[in-house]
């Protein structure tokens, strides 16, 4: 009898505690269309002819759909900005990755030793400074490395500012692999590079996939480095060269949109190939 | 080997065993430190000492003591800089908390919208500030942009031109960008609070409101924190956005610190002023995070692992 009781209790307050929840769904559904209406006008746009842009409704599609847009930024200079990004990219994020694995391997590890401890607090101190305050001497030290206007300048400070992040969020994934399964590889012999990339790296694979995107968006996004350290337009990446482009060509704003998207577009690929792991990364990461 | 892992096994912490192994183990930390030390750290202290001398970013460095320094603490554009700098925290915070909770709080009910709202709330994340302060700039325009494409008198405003409305566009471009993402950790955040809490208060007939003024909001204190402190510090870095958007303007009403440190040095070439700019936005940053630390209450490493 308690029992029954107890159960038609706990549905009926349970199907009181489902009702709407209308101010959040109003909201929502608001700053759902906030967020929509502009990506849907930057894409309409940059499919309409210039001469179109100026008479129809800015919301409504393009009657007469163009690629000329595209086709007028992809015959500039894009294709070179594009592989630029593409370079420092890869160039950053590969070798900021594999750094900060091996140094949070070693941090979860080893971490009673001093001198781990000690490179531990230094990466959680880089996280609370906000690295642009040190540009003014990274400036410097690429001049003095005659590094300047040069992709590697580039490449060399994205990886030192990835590194502190990188390290934190590897290292709270290594630490939840088994104690046991580090154990049972030593007792079989394996080294600690070898347990590194044969055990550690594989079973924290999500985790590297959302520091790996993570890291390829801040560097792919990225606009004070290239503004400062660079000069020629050749060895411009996407963000500065958009800014430049939207100085050249104000006027012809769907061309504009057009180089707004072709710059998004990878790194929406990329969004998309690793969504799962990186909301699923994401998450873990930022309850713990 | 074998012995190395039999006294590992006989301590109860067994991260700890022989210094060679440790040996070992730091040097897999040492790429990581070279670089981070060569464009971090060096540069840290390197701000601190350009903000000693004086260099117009081409010729040679002199030391020149505390000019630099005398000049930026008795130059007006410093503290206005700073209110700026904090007007923009404050209203960015203000304006984005309350609209994420409420949003988090729906998404973490709701199960049949959530994998699409995550899908559409990414993007202004995948999208560099760069090119959102290009694309707003032209929607904002009120010869050519969507306000008077739509003939919405509203909406015809001179957005970037008028001091006032160009720092609010500055506010609801960095929401526009970041609401979203902050909605997704709430939500999380919501998820985590066991369901038997709820359970009890509805026992109690506690209603809707009651239940979120006294289980959500209390149980997400952690993820308030986190949130805000992303949103407190990410807010002193605010550079791409404002300098593409409106370039600290009209006059000075949106010449944030970083963008104040960006104008000395790289348009006037006063890297020494420039430098002790920065050295203050080193110290705000730092100052944040310490207050941020001491609200939380938390190990260093759990609150900084929600700093990043």
């Amino acid at each position: 009898m308690d029992v029954t009781q107890a159960g038609t209790h706990r549905r009926v307050n349970g199907t009181r505690g489902e009702r709407p929840n209308w101010l959040g769904g109003l909201v929502s559904l608001l700053w759902l269309a906030v967020v929509i209406i502009p990506i849907y006008w930057i894409v309409i746009t940059s499919f309409k002819a210039q001469s179109s842009y100026y008479a129809t409704n800015p919301l409504a599609p393009p009657t007469e759909p163009t690629l000329a847009n595209y086709r007028m930024v992809i015959e500039s200079d894009f294709p070179l900005y594009f592989l630029n990004s593409l370079i420092v990219t890869i160039g950053a994020v590969v070798p900021a990755v594999a750094f900060s694995f091996m140094a949070a391997y070693a941090v979860v590890r080893g971490g009673t030793g001093r001198f781990l401890r000690g490179v531990n607090s230094l990466f959680l101190m880089g996280l609370a400074i906000p690295l642009q305050a040190t540009i003014i001497p990274v400036y410097l030290i690429i001049i003095r490395l005659h590094l300047y206007d040069s992709l590697l300048g580039l490449i060399l400070p994205s990886i030192a500012f990835a590194i502190p992040l990188s390290v934190l969020v590897l290292s709270n994934f290594i630490r939840d692999v088994p104690k046991e399964l580090f154990e049972s590889m030593r007792l079989d012999g394996a080294s600690e590079w070898m347990t590194l990339w044969r055990l550690a790296f594989p079973l924290t694979r999500p985790a590297v996939v959302t520091v790996t995107i993570y890291n390829a968006l801040q560097i792919w996004n990225g606009f004070l480095l290239p503004l400062i350290l660079t000069q020629s337009p050749d060895k411009r990446t996407l963000p500065l060269a958009l800014w430049s482009f939207q100085g050249q060509y104000s006027v012809n704003v769907p061309a504009v949109l057009a180089s707004v998207v072709l710059t998004t577009l990878p790194i929406l690929i990329l969004y998309v190939v690793g969504r799962r792991q990186l909301i699923s990364g994401l998450t873990v990461g930022f309850s713990k | 080997m074998i012995t190395q892992a039999t006294s590992a096994q006989r301590r109860t912490p067994p991260a700890a065993t022989g210094g060679a192994r440790n040996g070992y183990l730091s040097w897999l930390a040492v790429p990581a430190l070279l670089i981070f030390i060569g464009f971090g750290v060096i540069p840290l202290v390197g701000v601190l000492f350009l903000s000693f001398t004086s260099w117009d970013g081409l010729g040679e460095i002199h030391l020149s003591g505390l000019t630099s320094w005398q000049s930026v603490l008795s130059d007006p554009g410093l503290p206005h800089a700073l209110w700026i700098t904090f007007l923009v925290m404050a209203a960015s915070w203000g304006f984005q908390t309350p609209l994420s909770i409420l949003i988090g709080v729906f998404l973490a009910g709701q199960q049949r919208y959530r994998a699409v709202l995550a899908v559409v709330f990414f993007i202004p994340l995948l999208l560099s500030q760069a090119a959102i302060a290009i694309a707003y700039k032209a929607l904002l325009d009120p010869n050519f942009g969507l306000g008077a494409g739509l003939h919405i008198d509203l909406l015809v405003q001179d957005w970037l031109g008028r001091p006032v409305l160009a720092f609010s566009v500055v506010i609801f471009v960095v929401s526009w960008q970041f609401i979203p993402f902050h909605s997704l950790i709430y939500q999380g955040g919501v998820r985590q609070i066991p369901r038997t809490m709820y359970e009890a208060a509805e026992m109690d007939g506690a209603g809707r409101v009651r239940k979120f003024f006294s289980i959500t909001l209390p149980q997400l204190k952690y993820t308030i924190i986190t949130s805000s402190t992303l949103m407190v510090v990410g807010s002193l870095t605010f550079f791409d956005l404002i300098f593409v958007l409106t370039a600290g303007g009209p006059g000075d009403a949106t010449r944030v610190l970083a963008l104040d440190m960006y104008k000395r040095g790289f348009q006037a070439n006063l890297m020494g002023p420039a430098s002790a700019i920065a050295v203050i936005l080193v110290l705000v940053g730092l100052a944040l995070a310490l207050l941020l630390r001491r609200l939380g209450g938390r190990d260093p490493q759990a609150s900084q692992m929600e700093g990043a």
